[in-house]
């Protein structure tokens, strides 16, 4: 029995667990460990239209139960992951989901519209929510109406279904949500990090040379839940979720919220084969629980019949 | 190839104030390459500290399949690590990274290995295997106290060793480059603070010098570009390395530092 297939706007996914963008690179340092087809999808690292070398170091600093960082969208540029990353990851049988960056909003369009020509590319994730770059990315994220046009205008020339990654540092997600769901948006992703800081004890300076970063890890699970519950119930988009998933049961408890996928991030740091560990303990999980197929798991928190039937393979 | 394993502690020794010596049983070590190379460790068994901790492999022994490290106690993660006993296993990821290449000096040759601090424990590996090439080793290896200072009797067993503490309170007052001036040698090869590899490389550009830098990681594998420095022929472009996967270990005057 397939507990795990699910299906989104352009995406047919083998099991709904893929790695987060920026937390698997482009995929080359965890196929030392597995093979990358095991997964639902790679969500790879954001793009930008020239190569960008990101932040001075420190880039990371611990935190309770999480982490911060500041890269900076480090990434080799649009051309480079076109001819070398793209090509090098069609050797899995695996859907990539390309996130787009940039500064102004041709910047986003440019990368849009070249990279949702590559062949296994079937999705794209729009970070207009990186908090770590001082010109765009979350300056799109938090203002609706900002992100709703620039939604439109990606969704005009991109060539797969564009879904939209959201901020938490925002007054009303929901709002959010509405605008980019009324610019055209086939999905939304959430949560990217959060805000925060870390000062050190000798100095009483801030640990990350870029002063703030993303808190990200098991300490902002609860917040992307609350967030995914109230969001899932106002639109009609799916929703990939994330934000300290580590287990089974967490993924779980992100459907129960009413995502449709789920993906892991920080997780990859701690234990370089974290997904293909839950990938393997969710159906066991299911059964337990009594689901025969992990869409009914979906909403549950917010509606006891609980599914939709596109989520159904 | 890097491994994940659960290693069953053998022993576990304080040999100076907060300096540890931790030696555990490995399957992975038969993946070990070069002296220099380090293991990710999760100190805790639970979400707190949640990220590895890297740490050097300061000896290694592929027959009885174990190998040692040595650390300082001073946060959450190696305050945890330090309370763990014989028999208790650790999340092990690793071997990680390139460690000390020996093939840049021959027998014969004489190359000096500073450490400092706890910068000091991935010589040791390096100091054996040199000494088994027939290379002369000398060693130069600075702390900050006397109480502080480790491994000088195992230094010494493989060749002349000077160690040196800033308050003066054991051997010779002042820093590594102090001592350095005298001694004669074709190579070195030095692990420690980013102020001590910093005077090395302004100091000795004229010698084959290989340094082991140190950065806060995240993933250890590459993956989550927290580590990465800058190259020294490109100090404003995009072009990098990660410490983690590309180093620990680069050539003096390849990376800025």
């Amino acid at each position: 029995m397939n507990r795990l297939h699910v299906e989104l706007p352009g995406l047919k996914l083998k099991n709904p667990i893929m790695p987060a963008s920026g937390c698997f690179g482009f995929g080359r340092e965890y196929s030392q460990f597995y093979d990358l087809s095991k997964l639902g999808a790679i969500m790879i690292k954001a793009t930008t239209v020239e190569p960008r070398f990101g932040n001075p170091t420190p880039r990371v600093a611990e935190t309770d139960a999480g982490m911060l960082n500041a890269i900076g969208l480090q990434n080799p540029g649009l051309k480079k992951v076109i001819s070398e990353e793209l090509p090098w990851l069609s050797q899995y049988d695996v859907p990539i989901i390309a996130n787009v960056a940039g500064s102004l909003e041709e910047d986003y369009v440019s990368v849009a519209r070249e990279i949702s020509k590559a062949g296994n590319v079937h999705a794209l994730e729009l970070n207009i929510s990186c908090p770590n770059v001082k010109t765009g990315g979350i300056a799109f994220g938090t203002i609706p109406e900002v992100a709703k046009q620039l939604t439109r205008k990606v969704k005009e020339v991109s060539r797969v279904p564009v879904y939209v990654k959201l901020s938490p540092n925002v007054t009303n997600i929901v709002e959010m949500a509405k605008a980019v769901e009324d610019g055209g948006a086939d999905g939304l992703t959430m949560i990217n990090t959060l805000v925060g800081m870390r000062l050190d004890l000798k100095t009483g300076k801030p640990i990350l040379a870029n002063i703030t970063g993303g808190l990200s890890g098991p300490a902002i699970k609860p917040v992307a839940i609350r967030m995914i519950y109230e969001v899932s119930q106002a639109v009609s988009i799916p929703i990939i979720g994330m934000g300290g998933v580590q287990s089974a049961e967490d993924v779980i408890e992100y459907f129960y919220a009413g995502a449709s996928a789920v993906a892991v991030g920080t997780a990859n740091f701690v234990d370089p084969l974290v997904c293909p560990t839950i990938i393997e303990e969710l159906p066991v999980l299911l059964k337990k629980l009594g689901f025969e197929h992990i869409s009914e798991c979906r909403g549950r928190s917010w509606n006891q019949h609980g599914q939709l039937a596109y989520h159904r393979a | 190839m890097i491994q994940k394993e659960f290693c069953p502690i053998i022993s576990q020794t304080e040999i100076a104030e907060d300096i540890f010596e931790l030696t555990v049983k490995a399957c992975l070590v038969s993946q070990i390459k070069q002296p220099g190379q380090f293991v990710h460790i999760k100190a805790a068994n639970a979400l707190d500290p949640l990220l590895r901790r890297p740490i050097s492999i300061s000896s290694f022994d592929q027959e009885n399949e174990q190998f040692t490290m040595i650390y300082r106690k001073e946060g959450r993660g190696t305050s945890l690590l330090a309370k763990m006993e014989p028999g208790m296993e650790l999340d092990i990821l690793g071997p990680l990274g390139n460690g000390f290449p020996i093939e840049e000096v021959s027998s014969e040759e004489t190359a000096l290995l500073v450490g400092g601090g706890i910068g000091v424990p991935p010589l040791f590996e390096l100091s054996k295997q040199l000494v088994a090439k027939g290379v002369n080793v000398i060693h130069v290896l600075g702390f900050q106290t006397e109480s502080a200072v480790f491994y000088e009797q195992e230094f010494l067993k493989n060749g002349e060793t000077y160690v040196t503490t800033v308050d003066g309170t054991y051997g010779i007052q002042g820093f590594v480059t102090d001592v350095m001036g005298n001694l004669r040698f074709e190579c070195i090869y030095a692990c420690g603070p980013t102020s001590m590899l910093k005077a090395l490389e302004q100091h000795y550009s004229d010698k084959k010098l290989f340094l082991s830098l140190e950065e806060r990681m995240g993933c250890g594998i590459g993956a989550c570009f927290a580590c990465v420095c800058r190259l020294a022929d490109d100090p404003s472009g995009v072009s990098y390395k990660k410490v983690c996967s590309d180093g620990p270990v680069f050539r003096a005057g390849e990376v800025l530092i």
